[in-house]
């Protein structure tokens, strides 16, 4: 039985939330059982964003990640100072390295750093940053395959984003490499 | 139909649409918001009616003419809206009148905060209202059982005519998980036609009234009512049993709670521990029937609430000494490990 447990984590705007549902659309188009949580507060505008997870063949308990998560994406240092810490032993951070300067000093996870932002800019718009991520975390952890999330686009953004599918290929592809140097 | 991963609020919205609703009526307040604001889209183009009340006191008493027309009729709120709501849920129950109330409950007293909660359990099964009565009340754990349990109350509201209220939590409202609508009513349903207000034309008069004058009428009402809930609770109890057979110990929760419970049991089975989880998916009427289980040693009733359920359990098992409990509260999400080491706390640590 293999259970994924992945936090994001960013601030509002990165979209942290929707890089989630994509995972967890791809994984139900797999045909796991999945589960997508958000945290939801009095937020502000540029507060702290994060979402849960959960992508198994067993149906999901737990819905909330509180420990243990097997994956965490980490997109700003506030975030990587609250979630560091809920990645369980032998997990996987993937951290944007554009805007955090801390280094993992944990032995115990994998942590890999990527500079989503400008990795993003040099795609042409900085706003793909989070699928930079995800296409780490999918090189690295095999939650879902690049494909399934290709095939979650138009079911998360709409019908009529379809024509921001190859922007987004290329993005997963570029995390993928990235990460892909690091191992 | 494929399956579609949709917010619980947004599922529930469309689960009532699938079931035959045509009017809601409601007042924003969070962590519900998203349940009348997909209802705002999507009933008129089924030519529905959706109405955003000037209150909470307005909403429950459009809730309560559309009923008595006849229709199938749906509100939403959370726990101090719902607390609004409950002068006017005891005058639909008092008229006998079908409808579907939601409480995606938040932590409380008053105001509280907007986070996820279990304390309303109090006020919406045993009665937040004056007067002898109850109503049927369903808790689910996942969206789709929320789905599911939306499409059965709009059945069981009909059926038994009285409100119906699905009892659930800010977490199932905001949490997204794979759902399928296949709407099918599962009982025989009466018509409404011998006493909906749909206008007298060439028939009958009839009338929904709340104010008896005469104490033996009233009464009687009463008796009549009270049949009703013997009906109820004699054939609409509904729980989930999980690691049960060989346990010797069972925790009791429901809904988010539940799911936090079963990754407990999961890890407190693979530790040794004969343990496993009854978990209520009625509320009322109370699901006695799985509690009549000499062997078990203590149940673990667990809640997001200072302990409300528990008094149930109690009496279910009729035997208090037997029940022992934790919670969180106030918008505390329980934790897994905080359950697991509460389990251990009862049954002594690792075998």
């Amino acid at each position: 039985m293999s259970t994924q447990r992945v936090c994001c984590a960013g601030f509002g705007g990165q979209g942290v939330l929707s890089m989630g549902k994509l995972l967890a659309y791809a994984g139900m188009l797999e045909g796991k059982e999945v589960s997508w949580c958000p945290s939801y507060g009095p937020e502000m505008r540029g507060g702290t964003a994060n979402c849960s997870i959960v992508v198994s063949d067993e149906p999901v308990g737990s819905p909330v990640i509180t420990a243990d998560a097997t994956a965490s994406i980490v997109m700003n240092q506030p975030s990587y100072d609250k979630f560091v810490e809920i990645v369980g032993a032998g997990g996987t951070i993937i951290l944007n390295s554009s805007l955090i300067e801390s280094k993992v000093d944990r032995t115990d996870v994998k942590a890999y750093y990527v500079p989503a932002n400008d990795i993003a800019k040099d795609l042409g718009n900085p706003k793909l940053a989070n699928i930079v991520l995800l296409g780490a975390l999918l090189e690295v952890d095999k939650t879902v395959s690049e494909q399934a999330v290709l095939d979650a686009f138009t079911k998360v953004f709409g019908e009529n984003k379809a024509k921001f599918i190859p922007i987004n290929k290329e993005a997963l592809a570029k995390g993928a490499e990235f990460v892909k140097a690091q191992q | 139909m494929a399956k579609v991963l949709m917010k619980g609020n947004e599922a529930i919205g469309k689960a009532a649409i699938e079931a035959g609703c045509k009017f809601f009526f409601g007042y924003p307040i969070t962590p519900q918001s998203e349940l009348p604001e997909y209802l705002s889209d999507e009933l008129p183009k089924v030519g529905g009616t959706f109405v955003q009340a000037e209150s909470e006191l307005a909403a429950i008493n459009m809730v309560y003419g559309a009923a008595a027309a006849g229709a199938r009729v749906l509100t939403s709120s959370s726990s101090p809206g719902l607390a609004l709501k409950q002068e006017g849920i005891g005058y639909i129950t008092n008229a006998d009148l079908p409808a579907v109330v939601v409480n995606m409950m938040r932590g409380g007293p008053g105001l509280g905060t907007i986070q996820p909660g279990q304390a309303d359990y109090h006020m919406c099964v045993k009665g937040g209202s004056n007067g002898d009565y109850h109503n049927i009340v369903l808790a689910p754990a996942s969206v789709q059982e929320a789905v599911d349990m939306v499409m059965d109350a709009f059945d069981l509201a009909d059926f038994y005519r009285t409100p119906v209220m699905i009892l659930s939590d800010g977490l199932i409202g905001q949490m997204m998980e794979p759902v399928e609508f296949n709407y099918s009513p599962k009982k025989d349903l009466p018509s409404k036609d011998a006493w909906a207000l749909k206008g007298k034309g060439n028939g009958e008069k009839h009338m929904i009234v709340n104010l008896n004058m005469d104490a033996e009428d009233c009464e009687n009402h009463n008796i009549a009512l009270q049949k009703k809930y013997d009906v109820i609770e004699k054939d609409e109890q509904a729980w989930e049993e999980y690691c049960m057979d060989d346990a010797e110990y069972a925790f009791v929760s429901y809904g988010t709670a539940s799911r936090i419970v079963k990754s407990s049991v999961d890890t407190l089975r693979a530790a040794g521990h004969k343990v496993g989880l009854i978990r209520p998916k009625t509320l009322y009427p109370f699901p006695v029937n799985a509690f009549q289980r000499p062997n078990i040693k203590k149940y673990l009733d667990v809640e997001m609430s200072m302990g409300q359920m528990a008094d149930d359990v109690k009496l279910a098992c009729n035997d208090k000494n037997k029940v022992v409990f934790y919670g969180r509260t106030g918008g505390i999400i329980l934790t897994p490990e905080e359950v697991v080491e509460f389990g251990k706390s009862v049954m002594g640590g690792d075998k």
